[in-house]
């Protein structure tokens, strides 16, 4: 079977250590948490670091907690873990959605939040999904600790604002109360990579009839569209009352606004047209999950 | 590099090279040969393991990592008392025909029933879709779980 | 004692029935023993440097920074084999193929050099180290484009080829078929492609090869469904003598047909053992599984369906382009090139067919017959099934009464069909009733029609299709007059010895690879001599201990080595009445056969059980002139003819019109493969085959780019279904004894993939109201198909 070429390998005791080590070795280095993207690469020699820094021992940026009115994600916690956190998916279904649909359950008891985000594949779940909660990734290197917002977090495919020597501590989402939020992805098998999906999270103003949206941030993964979002859409969407027919038009502008690229998971007329379609099934799905949240409350 | 895991209660030491996969450390260095690799890119789970406690794909792990944790294989499920119930009950139901798949399906079953004594046929489903199998068609894998639910109930009822 | 601990409460059968496998014991402690556990002292390991390229000459190769690496025991050249004249080997197909690339490189993946080290991941590292330059060519990707006058020759190695034709044949009548077109109310045509795909079985291929440069005396361990077909290769091949090799396939993790060819690694790595005077094991990556070993189907067809108005099937006409890659080196009967495409009328009655094949080369892996297609039959139910349902859909009736007014009669069977097949014995209408029944069909129409209207009215919702597939098998090969591999008579040996205390030893030609032969084939050998399966124990895939045989693929094990297993008890039992006899003082033919036992006519207490005539056959009894002691007894088995199992199949599916993702539903099988030896483990084969269906209905595939860069070459790439996409399979049965099997067995172990893809297909395009779309059905390309642009599957997607 494929086997990774050499490297050295380093336990990081803690994050400054990790931090040091990434500054030591520079470009040469590479850290590794879950490992299921990373390993692979290596293993087919497309990656060929020359020191491997495991931080699974790193327990400081794990948990998945709400604290100074933010869902703090710590980027160690495992996939599983966020599938099985009771408090993300009461502020964020969505990111249950999302993680229902991410690889299978083994690979999720393994693989990282911090590790898929800064992975940054155009195919990603929740870089479409932090990206339309607005979230922010927290980074730390040797300077200290900076805040991103995950709109300015991706520079391209496969690349991020995380530097040689620095490293993702966490996500940061905001919790605010009456929104509502959903994740519908397509793929071709369970555990494969997105050929479309879209998130959105949507808050409404109460009253009669469907409801004014008050805010919203929309996520597109796999469908080429800018810093995986539709700012457009957002834009039409704010202010207008939550129907169908906002929704359509939504789900047009972000459809016209994406770039996809044909490949094996389909061609790019159908990905634009699912980057439309999959918009509006997001949108109801969030529409609703906020008023069935307002008729709690 | 020197490493210490723990291999279904046995400490092993070894010196390793750090690009050593978990899956070859079991298979090569320590001879436990039950559990197997299919695909390289960790879709196919026949490799699956538990390190502390978790199921995980040991393709995609390297042994380095495993270093001062607890690892369980298949060879581990076998206690004083015979087989676990999810291996009798893999026979009792024909949930194998190659038995490639088999260690690695075990596992998951195992930790399944540890954390859901009475899964449903969708969550059943649910925690092996990381997991193929080219010979059963899932169905009598499924049901081999099932089997290992209710028998598991009926006996834990009985005490 | 049962060997199966905490399982009491199924009790082991004397004979048939539902029998616990024997073989779990081991597997459910991960005790199996696979090609890859085996380790022997001093053993090595190999590794391939493969091509990158699907086209390309090779300039040079400079191995002596991998030669220098430390670990490094051996490096092996296409120069290398040259000069001892295995650079290249002879296919099962007339053809040759490189073993490792000497002039040009033909497919990606391609072996070029192999390299033997002290463990595995050096000998990887060692890849790393050769510098191998390429003059790239450009490639034929489509095979649609192999024969244009312009397309690069690829097999420039064989004299005076100046195309990429490989063979042209034809079967049935083309005269009879052009005038029953020529006169019919309606004819519809289509363009089927039943794409490239891979029997991925979840161990790959590998081997350890072990020359005793003492002795003399090479031992492989491989993953071969055909050990003894393997041994006489290696002989031809590597020149040595045969009774000097010995294979030992011990236990396989899947075969499904990647398992029966010979491979350049397996050669390599005796040729490594031969270098080093040191076990060389040798196991390929996923990858390279994909890549380069035997792949299935590639048939480009075009079929044309001749029919009365109110839907009487009258004639079947196609032509078919066969993509065999670089090297034709399909694994089939010898004198069947396009396999047994040819009984592509089905389950039908049809006045005349006819069928020609033209094979290409093109710049991508050999192989074609694989993946229990039991030799192109899965192709031929494939296009048949399809084309029903487009005449179907032309002429506005129902694809079920279609098939219920064309199928053939009970009174028909043994049926000869317009290609010359000769169908052994049926009650289709049976069957198909059954299933219908099973599904509740009109239930399910009248559904159907609801969601539809309920979506017309919407735009919401999701659309129901129900797609039916009624096939008809041909395993068993076969008679030795018409099939042969190699010029090897497609018979198969057995052995048994019944030892002196009563248990007994069969040794078989065939090989598991899963089947739960050791199981089976004890039930078999109980069932005749009245012992109980579990005093029998098997013995396969050895050739130092086993007699002579084809080995398993096609779905032979049960109709011809099972056929074998049933006449060599049956001799014992023989054998047992003379013994009988002499014990009681009494002529052999005053004894009367009760299962376990040989008694006196009219007198029941007087008689032996075979543990008795066992031991006194070892005995000092005496015996009457002529009548050897012991009993054991050899056959070999040569089948009068093929065995036809068939099945009605019925899938039902839903599909998402707004993304195209169809997910199967409901899948009800009702299968008749004649007696049924061991019902669950028969059950189990039908599940896997279905398995098999909705992956290659729904998502396998391994499509090429215009470089010839194979887009399919790994797990996350090439999709095998999950349990998610499986439904809960509902199974039936109807039971239609072979009339020529000793036992009334057919082959099963096939049946399922070679009937199910169909239905999903015929179920999906049912759903969405389209005439035809090629495979798989993506959500992309059900999308497409509702668009009218469907994807041609076999390219990139672009």
């Amino acid at each position: 079977m494929q086997v990774p070429a050499h490297f050295e390998y380093q336990r990081a005791t803690s994050v400054d250590h990790a931090i040091a080590l990434l500054t030591r070795y520079g470009a040469e280095a590479r850290v590794v948490a879950g490992g299921h993207s990373l390993i692979p690469m290596m293993k087919l020699r497309l990656a060929q670091p020359e020191m491997l820094i495991d931080i699974n021992d790193l327990h400081e940026l794990g948990g998945i907690r709400v604290e100074g009115g933010e869902l703090r994600i710590g980027a160690m916690a495992r996939h599983s873990e966020l599938l099985g956190s009771a408090v993300a998916g009461e502020h964020y279904p969505m990111l249950h959605d999302a993680e229902r649909v991410i690889a299978d359950p083994v690979v999720r008891n393994r693989g990282t939040i911090g590790g898929s985000v800064c992975q940054a594949d155009p195919s990603e779940d929740l870089s479409g999904a932090f990206t339309a909660l607005r979230a922010t990734a927290v980074i730390r290197g040797a300077e200290g600790v900076r805040s991103v917002p995950m709109r300015a977090f991706f520079t391209g495919p496969y690349q991020t604002v995380v530097g040689p020597a620095e490293i993702l501590a966490e996500l940061r989402i905001p919790v605010r109360p009456g929104g509502g939020s959903a994740y519908v992805k397509v793929d071709r098998r369970a555990g494969d990579w997105a050929v479309a999906a879209a998130a959105a999270a949507l808050w409404l103003e109460p009253g009669p009839g469907p409801g004014t949206i008050t805010d919203v941030g929309l996520g597109l993964t796999a469908v080429g569209a800018a810093g995986f979002t539709a700012v457009a859409a957002e834009e039409f969407l704010r202010g207008r009352p939550a129907t169908e027919e906002t929704f359509a038009e939504a789900g047009r502008i972000a459809a016209e606004h994406c770039r996809p690229v044909a490949d094996q998971r389909g061609p790019a007329d159908y990905k634009r047209h699912l980057a439309g379609e999959l918009t509006v099934r997001t949108l109801r799905r969030a529409a609703a999950r906020a008023r069935a949240r307002g008729q709690e409350a | 590099m020197q490493i210490t895991v723990t291999v279904n209660g046995t400490e092993h030491v070894r010196e390793v090279e750090p690009r050593l996969l978990l899956v070859h450390l079991l298979r090569d260095e320590l001879g436990l040969t039950g559990t197997h690799w299919g695909c390289d890119t960790s879709n196919c789970g026949a490799c699956v393991v538990w390190m502390d406690g978790t199921p995980v794909k040991s393709c995609t792990v390297l042994a380095a990592m495993a270093s001062g944790r607890h690892v369980r294989t298949v060879e581990g499920l076998e206690g004083h008392a015979g087989l676990d119930q999810v291996q009798r009950s893999f026979i009792r139901c024909h949930g194998l025909q190659c038995g490639f798949c088999t260690p690695g399906m075990l596992m998951t079953a195992r930790w399944l029933l540890d954390h859901n004594p009475d899964p449903s046929e969708t969550e059943i489903r649910e925690a092996i879709a990381g997991q193929t199998c080219r010979c059963t068609g899932y169905e009598n894998i499924v049901r081999s779980i099932r089997h290992a639910a209710r028998a598991e109930k009926s006996r834990d009822g009985a005490a | 004692m049962s060997a199966l601990p905490g399982a009491t409460d199924v009790p082991t059968p004397m004979g048939h029935g539902p029998m616990l496998r024997k073989e779990d014991a081991r597997f459910v402690r991960g005790r199996g023993r696979f090609v890859d556990d085996v380790r022997l002292p001093g053993m090595l390991h190999g590794a391939i440097l493969r091509s990158p390229h699907a086209h390309a000459r090779i300039l040079s190769v400079d191995v002596s920074a991998a030669e220098s690496h430390p670990k490094v025991r051996a490096v092996i050249t296409g120069e290398t084999l040259a000069g001892r004249g295995l650079a290249w080997m002879p296919t099962l197909s007339h053809d040759v193929a490189a073993v490792l690339a000497t002039d040009k490189v033909r497919y990606q993946g391609q072996e070029v050099v192999f390299v033997v080290a002290e463990d595995r991941y050096a000998a990887r590292d060692a890849l790393s180290l050769i510098e191998v330059e390429y003059e790239p060519l450009p490639p034929v990707i489509d095979a649609r484009r192999a024969l244009d006058p312009d397309a690069p020759v690829i097999r420039d190695d064989l004299d005076g080829r100046a195309d990429n034709h490989v063979f042209d044949w034809e079967s049935g009548d083309a005269a009879a078929t052009d005038a029953v077109f020529a006169s019919a109310e309606r004819v519809s045509t289509c363009d089927l492609l039943y794409p490239r795909v891979h029997p991925a079985p979840l161990e790959t291929c590998g081997i350890v090869a072990d020359l005793d440069r003492i002795t003399g005396k090479l031992t492989v361990h491989a993953t071969t469904q055909a050990p003894h077909t393997h041994r006489m290769l290696y002989a031809l091949i590597a020149g040595i003598p045969e009774h000097k090799i010995r294979i030992i396939a011990p236990d396989i993790g899947g075969g499904f047909g990647n398992k029966v060819g010979m491979y350049p690694g397996y050669l390599c790595s005796v040729v490594g053992s031969v270098l080093t005077g040191a076990p060389v094991k040798w196991t390929e990556d996923r990858s390279e599984n994909l890549m380069s070993s035997s792949f299935a189907r590639d048939y480009h067809m075009h079929g044309e369906i001749a029919a009365t108005k109110d839907g009487r099937i009258l004639g079947l006409r196609v032509r078919v382009l066969a993509d065999h890659g670089a090297f034709n080196g399909t694994a089939q009967p010898s004198k069947f090139p396009a396999g047994f495409f040819h009984v592509f009328t089905g389950s039908y009655d049809v006045k005349a067919a006819h069928c020609r094949v033209t094979g290409v080369y093109t710049n991508k892996a050999p192989g074609g017959v694989a993946y229990a297609c039991s030799f192109r039959i899965t192709e031929a139910s494939y296009l048949v099934e399809r084309m029903v349902d487009v005449l179907s859909h032309d002429l506005g009736l129902d694809p079920a009464a279609v098939r219920m007014a064309n199928l053939l009669r009970p009174e028909q069977f043994p049926y000869a069909c317009a290609t010359g097949w000769e169908y052994d014995s049926g009650d289709y209408p049976r069957t198909l009733t059954l299933a219908l029944e099973m599904a509740g069909y009109d239930e399910l129409r009248r559904e159907q029609a609801e969601r539809r209207a309920a979506y017309e009215a919407t735009g919401r919702g999701s659309l129901m299709g129900i797609g039916i597939s009624f096939f008809t098998e041909a395993v068993g090969a076969g008679p030795r007059r018409t099939m042969d591999i190699l010029g090897l008579g497609m018979a198969d040996g057995a052995e048994l010895r019944v030892h002196p205390t009563g248990t007994a030893v069969l040794r078989v030609s065939c090989m598991s690879q899963g089947q739960g032969h050791e199981t089976t084939f004890a039930q078999i050998v109980g069932e005749e001599l009245g012992i109980s399966p579990d005093d029998v124990e098997l013995v396969q895939g050895d050739t130092d201990q086993t007699p002579f045989g084809l080995g398993t693929y096609g779905s032979r094990s049960t109709p011809v080595s099972g056929a074998a297993a049933v006449m060599v008890a049956r001799k014992v039992r023989e054998r047992a009445r003379i013994v009988a006899a002499a014990m009681l003082e009494v002529a052999p033919e005053d004894l009367e056969w009760h299962k376990g036992r040989w008694q006196v006519a009219g007198d029941p207490a007087a008689g032996r059980t075979i543990a008795q005539i066992a031991l006194a056959a070892h005995s000092d009894l005496d015996l009457p002139d002529g009548v050897e002691g012991h009993l054991d007894a050899t056959c070999v088995y040569n089948p009068p003819n093929l065995t036809f199992p068939f099945g009605a199949y019925i899938c039902v599916v839903d599909v998402d019109p707004g993304t195209g993702q169809a997910t199967v539903r409901r899948f009800v099988a009702v299968d008749d493969c004649g007696v049924r030896i061991n019902p669950m483990i028969v059950e189990g084969q039908v599940h896997g085959g279905l398995a098999d269906g909705v992956g290659m209905a729904l998502m396998e595939l391994m499509a090429f780019d215009d470089d010839g860069n194979h887009l399919g070459a790994s797990f996350m790439d090439y999709l095998l279904p999950t349990s998610m996409e499986c439904p809960s399979w509902e199974l039936g049965e109807t039971v239609t004894p072979s009339p020529h099997h000793p036992i009334g067995a057919k082959g099963v172990g096939e049946s399922a993939t070679v009937g199910s893809p169909a239905a999903v297909v015929n179920a999906v395009l049912d759903a969405i109201g389209v005439r035809h779309a090629d495979m798989p059905l993506t959500p992309a390309q059900v999308w497409r198909a509702v668009q009218g642009r469907p994807i041609r599957p076999d390219l990139a997607i672009r």
